[in-house]
């Protein structure tokens, strides 16, 4: 309610229906509204991503010249996709919450930090365990893998900025400063990387690109289970940011204690 | 802002080991180096421009906490952030007094170790033109992380998880031009990507860190 | 004698909320420090001295309300005296002096009697003689408003009479000091007491200035 007064007068501009959707980032309203939405968004990851896979392993044909193997892709490319778009959406909630300061963004940053490093590190295992029958070995300085280990240190350097700091609006405001500036330099990697190995390998021999010339039978299945993937981080987001919401109360309760003590 | 570039200077004169601190980090590296791959000429001076980047990369790393750290403990630092010099112009003349210090010694030595390594004479060349183009933005971007983790009680080793994915381009671009400019191919592309690298961090860095450093300060 | 202050030394806090690790302490705060006045800021330990000070000379943002002062006006003396051990007297304070765009240190240094350690790198210093240092520097910022945070720690009774004197000089040309103390500096000066003003947890948190605050999770 109280916030609704804030979000009135300093956004008028924007219209009814903008104001209306900042208002969810209001921790209080949050809690509410994601407690209604998460029963959905587990029934619809639960419809996408179970029939996907099952789909994906168990009842498209083996590819002739790879084996088995090839059905890896149904778990490799939704979780490098999801890896990478994690971080996208970290960007945009930290600049969120650098612009207009709404706390449950920049928790919802921190949340998804958690869910991004392990997207990343299925996708570098998985590529490591499809690359070593495709290509007899399990780590090559590919442009795409190496893109991946860069996107997992910055991962890395970003969740440890977070633990390191205590005081949170500290933390907040510090990560989503080194989210910006890391964003940039994971792009500059990525750039500097096919520069640094080009001609080596003929081009991106997995992933994405691979499946323009891959038949439908294994594309619709793909389709599936990277929505399913994406419903998945969806219901992960929620919990953990819901998770990082009550840990921000507690910490918000217990600091009232100490005042009223003091 | 000069008196400030001075005294940082100075103090870095003072502190001993500023400039040699870092120069001997670079010798012990480069004589390190043919101890683990063997004495084979051919073998080092091929390797030789990416062991002299990455050795002047962690030798900038070395003493990158000094640039905020100690202004932070002993209380200079909220004096200057009162100062009438603007936050952002004390985070470049501090960034500028750590390559100074660090980034053009190294610079300057670079052809001597790159000697200790087999490396060509050609290569001599290449090796200070990529680290005088490249090192500013290593000491700028360091610059941005000291700044981050300023008010950090253990802040040396997260900051270098901090920084040193950010030394990922400079480093792949600076050794890339090194490498092309000695085996004689064209190395404008990345000569001028690493410009461009420098260029930017100096420009638009010192923003981000005094945010950092305001953020750190309250 | 040195410059007067051209600027107008005067500093009103309106209605202030200041907060110390996210949590509000003081509300309400309002005073005003005229030109040629001293407020003595008093409380208890922990009750929001340093806090309320930071708060004031910039450092930090306030929860609410607001502080009105020309800027470039204030100059802030925290515990921490911001002097560099391997740097002399005199370098110390022409650094800080040429960093506020002024040149003249004669005043400093006669004014808290260091002319005998102008030579001495500060780390040779005792604590009252590096306290006095630290004090001299209010003299070269050339800025009219002093905001200090217990100045008198561990100086004797004559230097606290030296900076007694050096309060009372800066206010006859038109400064102004706000002094957080425990003991009697025998200046005159109106006291503020900052009991009254601690934040109650009930209403501190006016959720219409949430930001930075907690409150907007309870």
């Amino acid at each position: 309610m109280s916030q609704s007064t804030t979000n009135r007068s300093t956004k008028r501009s924007l219209g009814q229906r903008m104001n209306a959707l900042w208002e969810y980032a209001n921790p209080v309203k949050f809690m509410a509204l994601s407690g209604k939405v998460l029963p959905w968004a587990v029934a619809l990851c639960v419809i996408t991503l179970v029939p996907g896979l099952i789909w994906g392993f168990f009842f498209t044909p083996e590819a002739a010249n790879f084996g088995n193997s090839v059905k890896i892709i149904y778990v490799h490319v939704p979780s490098s996709t999801m890896a990478i778009n994690i971080w996208v959406m970290m960007l945009v909630t930290s600049l969120i919450w650098l612009i207009r300061r709404h706390h449950v963004s920049a928790l919802a940053a921190k949340a998804a930090a958690m869910i991004g490093v392990t997207m990343t590190v299925i996708s570098l295992i998985t590529g490591a365990v499809w690359g070593q029958p495709m290509w007899g070995t399990y780590w090559a300085w590919d442009p795409r893998l190496t893109s991946f280990l860069i996107l997992f240190l910055f991962y890395l350097g970003y969740m440890a900025l977070w633990a390191a700091i205590e005081n949170p609006d500290t933390a907040a405001d510090l990560t989503s400063v080194l989210c910006v500036v890391g964003s940039v330099f994971a792009l500059l990697s990525r750039y500097a990387v096919n520069f640094w190995n080009q001609g080596l390998h003929q081009g991106a021999s997995l992933s994405l690109d691979k499946e323009e010339h891959v038949s439908d039978v294994y594309w619709q299945p793909l389709v599936l289970a990277i929505i399913g993937f994406g419903f998945l981080f969806v219901v992960l987001l929620l919990v953990r940011t819901r998770t990082e919401v009550r840990r921000r109360r507690l910490h918000a309760l217990m600091a009232r204690e100490r005042m009223i003590d003091a | 802002m000069i008196a400030l570039l001075i005294r940082d200077l100075r103090l870095a004169m003072r502190a001993g080991g500023g400039f040699g601190l870092g120069l001997a980090f670079f010798l012990i590296v480069s004589t390190l180096v043919p101890f683990g791959v063997g004495p084979e000429g051919d073998i080092l001076s091929r390797i030789a421009p990416g062991i002299l980047w990455v050795g002047a990369l962690l030798a900038c790393l070395l003493s990158l906490d000094r640039i905020f750290q100690l202004d932070f403990e002993d209380g200079s630092l909220d004096l200057l952030a009162t100062s009438p010099i603007p936050l952002e112009g004390i985070v470049a003349i501090k960034a500028l007094a750590h390559w100074l210090v660090t980034g053009l010694p190294l610079t300057l030595a670079a052809p001597f170790f790159g000697a200790l390594m087999q490396l060509e004479s050609p290569g001599f060349s290449w090796i200070f033109v990529t680290l005088l183009l490249g090192t500013p933005a290593l000491s700028m971007i360091g610059a941005f992380g000291a700044a981050l983790t300023v008010g950090l009680k253990r802040g040396g080793l997260l900051m270098s998880l901090l920084v040193l994915p950010l030394y990922i381009p400079t480093l792949i671009f600076g050794a890339e031009a090194a490498t092309r400019g000695m085996a004689g191919f064209s190395a404008t592309t990345p000569l001028l990507m690493m410009a461009g690298i420098t260029a930017g961090s100096i420009a638009l860095l010192p923003f981000a860190a005094s945010a950092a450093l305001r953020v750190n300060l309250r | 004698m040195r410059d007067l202050p051209r600027h107008n030394a005067r500093l009103a806090a309106e209605n202030l909320t200041v907060t110390r690790g996210g949590v509000p302490i003081l509300q309400g705060v309002s005073f005003t420090l005229n030109p040629g006045e001293v407020l003595i800021l008093r409380g208890p330990n922990g009750s929001g001295k340093t806090t309320l000070l930071r708060t004031l000379a910039g450092l930090q943002p306030p929860l609410a309300g607001e502080v009105q002062a020309e800027p470039e006006t204030i100059t802030y003396g925290a515990h921490a005296d911001g002097l560099k051990a391997t740097l002399s007297v005199e370098e110390n304070l022409r650094f800080w002096a040429s960093v506020h765009g002024q040149s003249d240190i004669t005043n400093a240094v006669e004014g808290f009697n260091l002319a005998g350690l102008v030579e001495r790198p500060s780390a040779n210093l005792s604590a009252g003689q590096k306290r006095r240092l630290g004090l001299a520097r209010l003299l070269v910022t050339g800025r009219p408003i002093w905001l200090l945070d217990e100045p008198t720690v561990s100086l004797d009774v004559p230097s606290v009479q030296l900076f007694a004197d050096a309060v009372r000089a800066h206010v006859a040309q038109g400064g102004a000091a706000l002094i957080a103390t425990h003991i009697d500096l025998g200046l005159e000066a109106a006291s503020f007491d900052i009991g009254p003003y601690k934040a109650d947890p009930a209403t501190a948190s006016d959720p219409a200035h949430s930001d930075g605050f907690d409150e907007a999770f309870l």
